[in-house]
């Protein structure tokens, strides 16, 4: 077992290489600006760069946009709407990278609280897509006198854009040499901008990585500096691509520079309650977390083995469940021979969740980084997961080399595993093969030449620009090639809206399907994680529970996005006593203590009902904005039938007794039936049933969430919301008028 | 014997909640039991016998980002 104390500092780079690159920048414009002092979580400043004419600006929020839009995500698609039309793509100059954290986020007294919450419209799918992240830059972004920031224009040269905090100066800079990879790039800009050695803490960088100028799947890394290990650490907005977004503006980095955290620098209402609602939380921290979940010894990670009892870790591109080599990415395995343990591995101060766990001193094996040895951010859950059993890899080694050359490419780990998995489907149907992939060997299971198109991603070279496209468009390419049935593809090819599937099989969890498929930005789980509910505790045996569910979980999760909170501290690990409560899942001590942050911070009571009506506002307007880039109706909520059941008779004659007792129990066959039918004929059974489920699904939710059949949020409800704002009104009207035609 | 509002088909007389839960391959870290309305803690799982007339319910906590 590798422990903190044992592991070396890292090595930045050397003064001589600072000087040279210092040396190679070009100052092109600064702007001045005067700090505004947070007040009760708040600047209401917003501040806008344009990268293509090398301005900044900074304006005030109004009082009703902060009232309707909270903050986070909220503020993201608020800003992100007036910016873009129904015409502009991923890639139009008038498309912005909107970021911005929330009312809470900056605090230091709870776990969990420095999110920052970004929005674009999206290259996979062509509306907004919102992604959060932690690490130092939302929270800077407040302490720097900003509640959001909002970039837009397009740069022709590659620029670091500088945001400092104690200059009180917007600075856009010329920088040729840094190198594009994040965790070589984070460390030089952080060195670059520190003062000392000691300032390091106070810098926080974004950036991408160098496949993020030509894949769609491109992440954002935000750094946070490790005092302990010396070195700048990286987590990620992953989904939808929004780093290929952040390249194609030409930007390479952005910093954000401030004196120093300190205990109460958003200037809250009443910190007693924020300090004693902290303390509550960290000491249920140190006396459960080895007894529940283990966060802080091996992070997300610990469920990897768990899961599969279930059947739920999606195996060869989702087709199973169980995860057969699981047994080398045990909590036990990852703990004793990879993730280094008794550090305080908290992506923002004051997490005791500590959950962002490292594997120190890596050897890498391949790419152009062999031979080095680095600090791989990980393993999550999401990535273990999707990079390893989805395609077949179970060996820890390989999934952490993997994990870190798709972090510092700057790659979407979610979507690359998903996309990887679909391409060894199509490599195992014959619809690739060796030709097609110009040499590359995509069984099941081989790791080396997975890395191997990830390297070719990276170098924009071969088989890597193809699978840069991302799933959606690959199923395109394949069906035009003549290589594939296109409907074929659409029914195992694991995205929906454009977005990769996270990593979840949902066959089994009605509710799931829905969790997925009724999402806004596409199948991502952080709006709903409903198969234990659904699947295991049966607790919402009904369409109109699920519907309850497919209401309720969504809104409140989105809650989290809008205050710059993580959602793990809320139930990873409860209470000792939290089986006594009424309602032991919600972990209604917890939902209590964010009422008392909110209170603390904002000096506002909130209740339950006020959290979900915040949250709606939020959540229909994001809908409305997807029907008006043309993606938002019912059609858009269709599901890839792997999500729903079992697409091919493999899969079917591996959960054969299940499935053939569904038949009979559920429904409706005699057991004589069942037995007469072909495989064939029972697959075709199954999937009118679960198909004619979604479908019934999908209308209960829409009424429960105020919606036509066609998903069209109505007028009366939009006023119920206090929503009816006149251009949301101008998208949904027409919308309503043709269909009551 | 109801297992999450379900009927049990592995009941047999004498099993306990231990044996349940082993039984029904519910290894999730986070559970909540309740036998017929009355919390189960983790250490009378072993020594606490299910009738067949009883509801048990396992509930597993949710978790995830």
């Amino acid at each position: 077992m590798i422990n903190i104390c044992n592991v070396a500092r890292y090595q930045g780079p050397t003064e001589e290489e600072l000087k040279k690159l210092r040396d190679s920048h070009v100052l092109l414009s600064s702007f001045e600006y005067e700090r505004t002092p947070l007040f009760r979580g708040y600047t209401d400043k917003i501040l806008t760069i344009d990268v293509g004419t090398k301005e900044a600006s900074v304006a005030d929020i109004p009082a009703e946009v902060k009232e309707k839009f909270i903050g986070g995500r909220g503020y993201c698609l608020r800003y992100l709407w007036d910016a873009v039309n129904p015409e502009t793509r991923w890639d139009s100059p008038e498309n912005e990278i909107v970021m911005s954290s929330g009312p809470i986020g900056g605090i230091t007294q709870y776990a969990g609280t420095g999110k920052t919450l970004i929005a674009t419209i999206s290259p996979l799918t062509d509306i907004p897509i919102d992604s959060n992240v932690g690490g130092f830059f939302g929270p800077y972004l407040k302490f720097a006198g900003f509640d959001a920031l909002e970039i837009r224009g397009k740069s022709d040269q590659d620029i670091v854009v500088v945001i400092d905090a104690t200059r009180q100066t917007v600075t856009f800079e010329e920088a040729p040499l840094e190198h594009f990879d994040a965790h070589i790039l984070c460390e030089e800009l952080t060195a670059l901008y520190a003062d000392d050695e000691n300032d390091k803490k106070n810098i926080a960088v974004v950036t991408a990585g160098s496949a993020a100028e030509y894949s769609n799947i491109a992440m954002l890394n935000f750094s946070f500096y490790d005092v302990r290990r010396g070195t700048t650490r990286i987590k990620q907005a992953g989904r939808g691509g929004i780093g290929r977004v952040f390249r194609n503006k030409g930007i390479k980095a952005l910093v954000c520079k401030v004196d120093k955290v300190k205990g109460n620098l958003n200037n809250v209402y009443d910190i007693g309650i924020i300090n004693k609602t902290g303390l509550r939380f960290h000491r249920e921290m140190v006396q459960n977390d080895a007894k529940q979940n283990d966060m802080r010894g091996v992070g997300t990670s610990y469920s990897l083995r768990t899961l599969a009892d279930y059947d739920l870790v999606p195996t060869n591109n989702f087709k199973f469940g169980d995860a057969p080599g699981i047994d080398n990415m045990t909590a036990k395995v990852l703990k004793s021979d990879w993730l280094t343990q008794g550090a305080a591995d908290g992506c923002w101060y004051g997490c005791s969740m500590a959950c962002a766990k490292a594997s120190d001193h890596f050897l890498l094996e391949t790419g152009p980084y062999k031979g080095q040895r680095v600090c791989v951010d990980g393993l999550e859950y999401e990535s273990a997961s999707g990079l390893g059993p989805n395609c077949g890899i179970y060996n820890p080694r390989d999934i952490l080399e993997i994990n870190f050359y798709c972090d510092t490419y700057g790659i979407d780990t979610i979507s690359y595993g998903t996309m990887t998995a679909f391409l060894m489907e199509c490599y195992e149907r014959g619809i690739l093969n060796k030709e097609r992939t110009g040499g590359l060997d995509l069984t099941w299971g081989n790791a080396a030449d997975d890395l191997e198109m990830l390297h070719q991603m990276s170098r924009n070279e071969g088989f890597g620009k193809i699978a840069a496209l991302g799933i959606h468009k690959q199923k395109a390419y394949f069906a035009e090639m003549g290589w594939g049935d296109l409907s074929e593809m659409n029914d195992f090819g694991m995205e929906q809206k454009g977005l990769e599937y996270s990593e979840y099989s949902a066959k089994e969890s009605l509710a799931q399907q829905g969790g997925y498929g009724l999402t806004n930005k596409g199948p991502q789980h952080d709006e709903a994680w409903l198969i234990f509910m659904d699947q295991v505790n049966n607790q919402i045996p009904t369409f109109e529970d699920k519907a309850e569910a497919l209401f309720f979980y969504p809104m409140f999760r989105t809650w989290f996005g809008l205050m710059g909170l993580c959602k793990l501290p809320w139930n990873d690990i409860v209470p000792a006593d939290n089986a006594l409560t009424d309602d032991p899942k919600m972990v209604p001590e917890h939902v209590e203590n964010y009422k008392n942050l909110y209170y603390g911070v904002t000096g506002q009571r909130i209740t339950t009902d006020d959290m979900i009506l915040q949250s709606e506002r939020v959540y229909d307007f994001q809908r409305i904005f997807n029907i008006r880039m043309g993606k938002g109706l019912r059609a858009d909520d269709a599901i890839p039938y792997r999500a729903a059941g079992p697409v091919f008779e493999e899969e079917y004659l591996s959960r054969q007794e299940r499935y053939d007792r569904q038949l009979v129990e559920i429904v409706g066959l005699t057991e004589e039936e069942v037995q007469g039918m072909s495989v064939q004929e029972k697959m075709a059974a199954t999937r009118k049933y679960r198909e004619d489920q979604y479908q019934t699904l999908i209308d209960t939710v829409y009424r429960k969430r105020g919606w036509t059949r066609n998903g069209v949020p109505t007028v009366e409800h939009l006023r119920e919301l206090g929503m009816d704002l006149p251009e949301l009104l101008a998208v949904v009207e027409p919308l309503l008028a043709a269909e009551e035609a | 014997m109801k297992l999450n509002h379900r009927e049990y088909a592995g009941f047999r007389e004498g099993m306990t909640v231990a044996d349940v839960i082993r039984e029904s391959r519910f290894t999730w870290p986070n559970l909540v039991v309740r036998l017929n309305g009355t919390v189960v803690w983790p250490e009378e799982y072993g020594n606490t016998v299910v009738g067949s007339r009883d509801n048990l319910e396992v509930i597993h906590l949710l978790a995830g980002g």
